[in-house]
């Protein structure tokens, strides 16, 4: 019984454990698919394809890893992007101001996940019920919105918000009638001190975020006609990259996200504990919502159009992209990096069977389902042995 | 004597519907002592502590810490009165830290400071000498060390009270060793500790002063030193040694060899220690011992209803393997459960559907018991155990207990078994059925049925079984029969060698 104040290295969490396999096999399979494959794989701009066509993805999954480290579950997460995508693109192409459509996105959002938290955690029902209704209920509502397929129009003259910034152009040097509000435009315009961050940031417009793209050239690649392609990222991946980073902080060092992972881990004693159990287990959802909404005006800027049909089957990739990730559905374990890894996972997966020439889509469902599958095998066996290892050294010391 | 009392509780009625689960109990703690609070099955010691900590509202009377008056509304107002429980299971959570779990929930940071939390952890752990450190997961320590863990986090919470429940059942005898150990550091801090536990050696061992009660009364307080074990026992069955005296005895029954049903020879399962045990045709014996001594777990591996992990089991003779109950009652066994809601009956379904479920799974499903088959066994049994339904279709869940407990009874005797099996069949049901009950047992054995039969009631065994197997902290300490089949020597042997 000696005062062990020297500094051990403590063996991995689960939580770290399955995220580490989870990396490890994503490696593994990509630079697989490099060797194999080599032509697309060996650009960085495969890479940045995956990230840009997911960014909505990440954040639902972070949502969706946080709800069941909890111990819940959140069906409605696709549904609620989707009517997200389809109001904000009728808001905007009826006028709508652009920074009214992103509170509008955010409202959704979290509209859903108060109201579903608070039926799930204060009325104490079944979270599969109430967001498999909240799933249905938003789903429903994108069909009604969808008179037709809308696509946001990006004709100027529409965008009430942007004339009036022109008028306030008026005490600059700039011309209102020839001001080009792209990104290339408004840095340059920055860059000659013609015009301040703050006025360049108010002058974007939905057209800038939607075309705009952090450029890389050096990660580019050189096309067989001499052209520069640089590898390009969207806005929304930089979105869907800070969520990664403001959510693994949040279940890190924050005392709410301490209580995920004790909420998961043993409902009653979290209580004993003197976590506020009801608040706790809400506030997951509020932020599952939170997420959806932004994952919505995030899937806008990626496709410019809003439709019935668009993020169909989401909340299903999302499950296995957190479990995939090391969350285990019995809740108390899992990690919002290996979450994101596990939607890269995949997506590497849709894009090897892609590659391979299997084109037909029924291909890709199938290999996700055996991944799956493998996935989860993988991580009961791991776990199994881990506390088969764990319990035979207690019974030793 | 309120002097340097810690904790007063004076006057504590709890009602229940239809039942008064303490009535006027009053109950002292002092600065540094370990109080036992002690009491057999529905003795009201659980609902004393609950009282305390909260989880019930006490009716009526007072508590008072350090001389003030509190009242206390949920778990939170115990703990920040100074009172902090640990209970039998572990109540924190084993996918975090030990240093989380000994800060989580009571701390005002927003975010939290892990290395400063595990600097207090360990701090706080090499001062009370647990083996843990504070960067381990809690999953990764033994029993006894969460159970350490979560004494810590209530040390840290300046608790002035602290309650131990059943913390020991869990625990091995080193553990519980280092258990006690850190119980006594505490209590030279001036902590008071009340404890919970059906240990008798235990509390023995580390207690100051024991408090017993019974059927929701108060019998006494008494000073560990003054109450010899054999006494404590009497006090928690309730039978004054002065007022012993030999009931209607048994008759005689002499067994020879060949009459065995049933041998077992280092039987043990899951929940049971090894243990030998045969019985006769015709033969009613008991077992007897404490709550928690292991009487049930013992017939329940006899029956196969936990995980049998060794042992050799003869029926007439010839070696047979039961590992599940379906075995059991293939070789003539009957188990009559010792929880009758959980394990008894099926309150939804009809008296006639209760009865015939035992015959129904030994007959197999592919052989269906006909309706009308079904009606007349339903009609015989309530006939002859004397069953009071309002018909043989009503849902056994709306019968008194003691007819429940004769629905049940029917289901066993229906399958016609040679070894019966009786776990506290009368617990919670009235006297006149008590009566009947025994009445029956004994004509069981008349036709040669072997029938084991446990109560909590020691009068009652005596005046049923033949021979009598004592159990002490999950162990056969005896077996009782002929002129040894007494009160006093039951109580005996129960409570240890020394009287």
């Amino acid at each position: 019984m000696k005062n062990t104040k020297t500094f051990r290295r403590e063996p991995l969490t689960d939580s770290q454990l399955l995220m580490t396999i989870a990396i490890c096999i994503f490696l593994v399979m990509y630079v697989g698919a490099m060797l194999i494959f080599k032509g697309g794989f060996l650009r960085a701009n495969q890479i940045f394809d995956i990230l840009n066509d997911n960014a909505p993805l990440i954040i639902v999954s972070c949502g969706l890893t946080i709800v069941m480290i909890g111990g819940g579950i959140d069906i409605s997460v696709g549904a609620v992007t989707s009517l997200v995508v389809m109001a904000c693109a009728l808001f905007l192409n009826n006028g709508g101001n652009v920074y009214l459509s992103m509170l509008l996105a955010i409202g959704i959002g979290l509209g859903f996940g108060l109201v579903q938290g608070f039926l799930i955690s204060y009325l104490d029902i079944q979270p599969f019920i109430v967001t498999l209704a909240g799933m249905f209920f938003a789903r429903g509502m994108t069909t009604i919105l969808s008179v037709d397929p809308q696509k946001v129009n990006i004709d100027p003259i529409h965008n009430l918000f942007e004339t009036i910034h022109r008028g306030a152009l008026v005490n600059t040097s700039i011309d209102p009638q020839t001001f080009n509000t792209s990104t290339e435009n408004l840095t340059e315009l920055v860059r000659d001190g013609k015009m301040t961050f703050f006025e360049a940031i108010k002058n974007m417009n939905f057209r800038t975020l939607l075309e705009g793209k952090i450029k890389i050239d050096w990660l580019g690649y050189t096309a067989p006609n001499g052209n520069r392609i640089p590898a390009s990222m969207e806005y929304g991946v930089v979105i869907a990259l800070l969520c990664v980073v403001v959510i693994f902080l949040l279940l890190k060092f924050h005392k709410l996200g301490r209580g995920f992972y004790a909420l998961g881990g043993n409902q009653t004693s979290a209580l004993m504990l003197g976590i506020n159990v009801k608040r706790t287990r809400f506030l997951s959802y509020v932020i599952c919502g939170l997420l959806s909404g932004i994952s919505g005006y995030v899937f806008l800027l990626h496709t410019g159009a809003g439709n019935a049909t668009n993020a169909v089957g989401m909340e299903m990739n999302a499950i296995a992209a957190s479990i995939i990730g090391g969350t285990l559905l019995s809740g108390g374990v899992g990690n919002v990096v290996g979450t994101f890894f596990g939607v890269m996972i995949l997506n590497t997966i849709k894009k090897i069977v892609v590659t391979s020439g299997l084109n037909a889509p029924w291909w890709q469902s199938v290999t996700t389902g055996g991944m799956l599958c493998f996935f989860i095998i993988l991580q009961s066996v791991v776990i199994f042995i881990r506390s088969k290892v764990r319990r035979s050294r207690i019974s030793k010391k | 004597m309120a002097d340097h009392a810690l904790l007063e509780m004076r006057h504590i009625n709890k009602l229940f519907p239809g039942v008064k689960a303490l009535s006027d109990v009053d109950f002292t703690l002092r600065k540094g002592e370990i109080h036992a609070l002690m009491g057999e099955n529905g003795a009201g010691k659980s609902t004393l502590i609950k009282v305390l900590t909260g989880v019930y509202q006490n009716d009526g009377g007072e508590i008072r810490v350090e001389g003030k008056n509190i009242s206390i509304r949920s778990p939170q107002d115990a703990q920040n009165n100074g009172i902090s429980t640990v209970y039998q299971e572990i109540t924190l959570c084993p996918n975090l830290t030990v240093a989380e779990n000994m800060f989580i929930g009571r701390e005002k940071d927003v975010f939290v400071h892990n290395r400063r939390r595990e600097k207090r952890a360990n701090e706080l752990l090499g001062e009370l000498g647990i083996p843990a450190r504070g960067s381990q997961m809690l999953g990764n320590c033994s029993l006894a060390v969460q159970q350490m863990v979560a004494i810590a986090r209530a040390v840290d919470m300046n608790c002035k009270v602290l309650i131990l429940d059943e913390p020991t059942s869990s625990l091995d005898d080193k553990e519980v060793n280092v258990l006690f150990g850190l119980m006594r550091d505490l209590k030279a801090r001036g902590v008071g500790i009340i404890f919970v536990t059906h240990f008798l050696e235990q509390v023995y061992e580390v207690c100051d002063r024991i408090t017993v009660l019974r059927n929701g009364e108060l019998v006494g307080e008494y000073l560990t030193e003054e109450l010899p074990q054999v006494q404590l026992v009497a006090k928690m069955i309730g039978k004054d040694l002065d007022e012993i005296s030999s009931f209607g005895e048994v008759e005689e029954k002499e067994f020879s060899d060949a009459d065995i049903f049933y041998e077992a020879k280092k039987l043990s399962s899951s929940d049971a220690l090894p243990f030998d045990f045969e019985i006769h045709k015709g033969e009613v014996n008991g077992f007897t011992g404490l709550l928690g001594s292991g009487r049930s777990e013992s017939v329940r591996a006899i029956f196969g209803a936990d995980k049998v992990n060794g042992g050799t089991v003869k029926i007439n003779g010839k070696h047979v393997k039961i590992t599940k109950p379906i075995d059991a009652m293939k070789n003539g066994i009957g188990y009559l459960a010792e929880d009758r809601k959980r394990d008894g009956i099926i309150a939804d379904l009809s008296v006639r559907e209760n009865i015939i479920l035992a015959l129904q799974v030994m007959k197999g499903f592919f052989k269906p018991i006909s309706r009308s088959e079904s009606e007349a066994f339903a009609d015989e049994y309530i006939k002859v155990l004397n069953i009071k339904t309002a018909s043989r279709e009503t849902p056994i869940g709306s019968l008194s207990g003691g007819n429940q407990q004769k629905v049940i009874l029917a289901r066993w005797l229906l399958t016609h078994p040679d070894y019966l099996i009786l776990d506290e069949p009368t617990r919670g049901i009235d006297v006149g059925t008590k009566l009947e009950i025994q009445k029956l047992v004994l004509k069981l054995a008349e036709d040669g049925v072997a029938v084991t039969f446990i109560s909590s009631e020691i009068e009652e065994m005596l005046r049923t079984c033949s021979r009598l197997i004592v159990m002490r902290d999950r162990r056969i300490v005896g077996e009782l029969k002929g002129s040894d089949l007494n009160q006093a020597q039951v109580m005996k042997t129960i409570a240890g060698g020394e009287s």
